[in-house]
């Protein structure tokens, strides 16, 4: 079972990871949103957010590796969008703006999961009043998601073992199989958690 | 289709943030009254197999790559309610552990995916399956809805940007909505094979029939159909004035030159020629375009679903 690949340092040590969730959350809502908000002709305020995010990440004892594959992971995407931004008169200028504030708030994003984990995010959304199912479902959908992903793996892998050069249309066939299985076995799995959460006196 | 961070404005995305946050508190409250108490595991755990399938990605052609939405791939398996807070939950785990799609975006997102995706194209779905009452047929309105929510969700995302200032709406409405025509393809290629073979292995975990449908049923679906309606003939005058106001534009700002390298020749087959009036140009290619979707679906849904393997479920047998 491998799940490395998700929130794999949001439990280290440090005194970034030591902050309470809900002030980190605070922190970087009030992070994001003031980076939208001051014009970026101020660029003292988006060096000064720079700088404190670096500060941040180096406090936070996480790889920059890491934090910088990650980074580069999800910068085309949001490229993509702002290159749309090109097709205006003042195009250039536009473009660059945008960048720089998506990709401070994408700094504090990335900082804040690695450092926070899931389940203190989630117990301050309850305490937010998030409804209940949904809180549920996002707790489920954490708690599952590595298995389902290795399960996934594991039947595509096996899948290609007994495929001879999969196809284009093979390959379709071959997702399909894999997400109609993945529902028909955690249908069944479902069940199971929901006869173990009764007699464990759920609700 | 994920909005990131700094493309909304405030009034956009606090209002796309209110819409969403109503939209979700309402599907969660209809889930939590209607939805049999074993079920609610369930809900969670389809969204990770959704998250798992959106992270699977299928070739398209020259190298590049889409992947699925499955907004109503969740509808159909969960009901509408439930689709909802699942693809609510698969958002809000990509937006805060996978920082995909920005915070202050993250209403817009639920909006478009969520909401948009899950009730329209849940509202077309039944409407379809009703004409086509075999199981073939739920195979087809499926992937019919499936297509029409993947091109409905973007058009709702042109239109937030637009509405930003981020990009004309001229440009963005046509450009989203054409290459989601086509993407929207792959949605119900997909979503008719994963349906199909799920109806060939447990055809008990498909909805029963379309006639069983009650009252709170028929809101949901006159609801979501009101909704997918409104937004195109909203978005319709923007695609219709498509060449004249990307000329427009151009000239205005002066970028002819580049736009024409950023944007292929702007969609010359999106309108057909030797219509004059350009509403009905873009409500005849409308028209093609869905009723394409439409037969590719039922074309798929005929091959994959034999006939005889699967007798039409009949309505007194639902549960």
């Amino acid at each position: 079972m491998q799940h490395h690949f998700i929130d794999r340092y949001s439990r280290l040590e440090s005194p970034v990871h030591a902050l309470p969730a809900g002030l980190k959350m605070a922190i970087a809502c009030a992070m994001v949103g003031s980076v939208l908000a001051v014009p970026v002709r101020w660029w003292v305020f988006h060096a000064a957010a720079g700088m404190l995010l670096v500060c941040a990440a180096a406090a936070s004892r996480i790889p920059a590796g890491f934090l910088l594959r990650r980074m580069l992971l999800l910068e085309p995407l949001v490229a993509g969008v702002a290159a749309m931004a090109l097709l205006r008169s003042d195009g250039p200028r536009v473009f660059a703006a945008m960048m720089v504030r998506a990709t401070l708030c994408l700094a504090t994003m990335i900082l804040l999961a690695n450092t926070t984990p899931f389940a203190e995010i989630l117990r301050v959304l309850r305490r937010l009043r998030l409804p209940a199912m949904l809180i549920t479902a996002l707790a489920m959908m954490y708690r599952y998601l590595f298995i389902v992903i290795d399960e996934a793996q594991r039947m595509r892998r096996a899948r290609l073992a007994r495929t001879y050069a999969p196809g284009r249309r093979r390959q379709w066939r071959l997702l399909a199989t894999v997400v109609g299985g993945l529902f028909v076995r955690c249908t069944g799995r479902a069940e199971r958690i929901y006869a173990a959460m009764r007699a464990r006196g759920w609700q | 289709m994920h909005i990131p961070d700094g493309f909304l404005d405030v009034k956009t995305a606090v209002a796309t943030g209110a819409a969403a946050a109503a939209g979700v508190a309402w599907a969660a409250a209809v889930a939590q009254k209607r939805m049999p108490r074993r079920r609610v595991p369930l809900v969670g755990l389809a969204a990770g197999v959704i998250f798992a399938g959106q992270m699977l990605n299928f070739p398209v052609a020259a190298g590049t790559s889409g992947h699925l939405l499955g907004s109503v791939l969740a509808a159909v398996l969960l009901g509408p309610a439930g689709a909802v807070v699942a693809m609510t939950a698969v958002l809000i785990v990509q937006c805060l552990l996978f920082s995909d799609g920005g915070l202050t975006a993250l209403g817009a997102n639920i909006l478009n995916m969520a909401i948009v995706g899950v009730l329209s194209g849940y509202a077309v779905y039944r409407l379809a399956w009703r004409f086509m009452p075999h199981r073939h047929g739920q195979v087809a309105a499926a992937a019919f809805g499936a297509w029409c929510a993947t091109v409905l969700s973007a058009l709702a995302c042109a239109l937030e940007l637009a509405a930003s200032g981020m990009v004309p709406a001229r440009l963005a409405v046509p450009a989203m909505g054409m290459v989601h025509m086509a993407i929207g393809a792959g949605e119900a290629v997909i979503t008719a094979l994963v349906l199909a073979g799920i109806a060939r292995s447990r055809p008990d975990l498909l909805e029963a029939a379309p006639a069983t449908a009650t009252a709170p049923d028929r809101r949901l679906v006159l609801g979501g159909l009101v909704l997918g309606v409104a937004l195109a003939l909203f978005a319709a005058p923007f695609a219709s004035e498509l060449p004249d106001g990307l000329e427009a534009v151009a000239e205005k700002f002066g970028f002819a030159e580049r736009a024409a390298t950023v944007v292929p020749a702007p969609m010359p087959d999106y309108r057909m020629p030797g219509v004059p009036w350009s509403i009905a140009a873009t409500g005849i290619a409308g028209a093609a375009g869905t009723l394409l979707a439409f037969a590719l679906a039922a074309g798929l849904a005929r091959v994959l679903v034999p006939r005889q393997a699967t007798p039409a479920p009949r309505p007194s047998a639902a549960p």
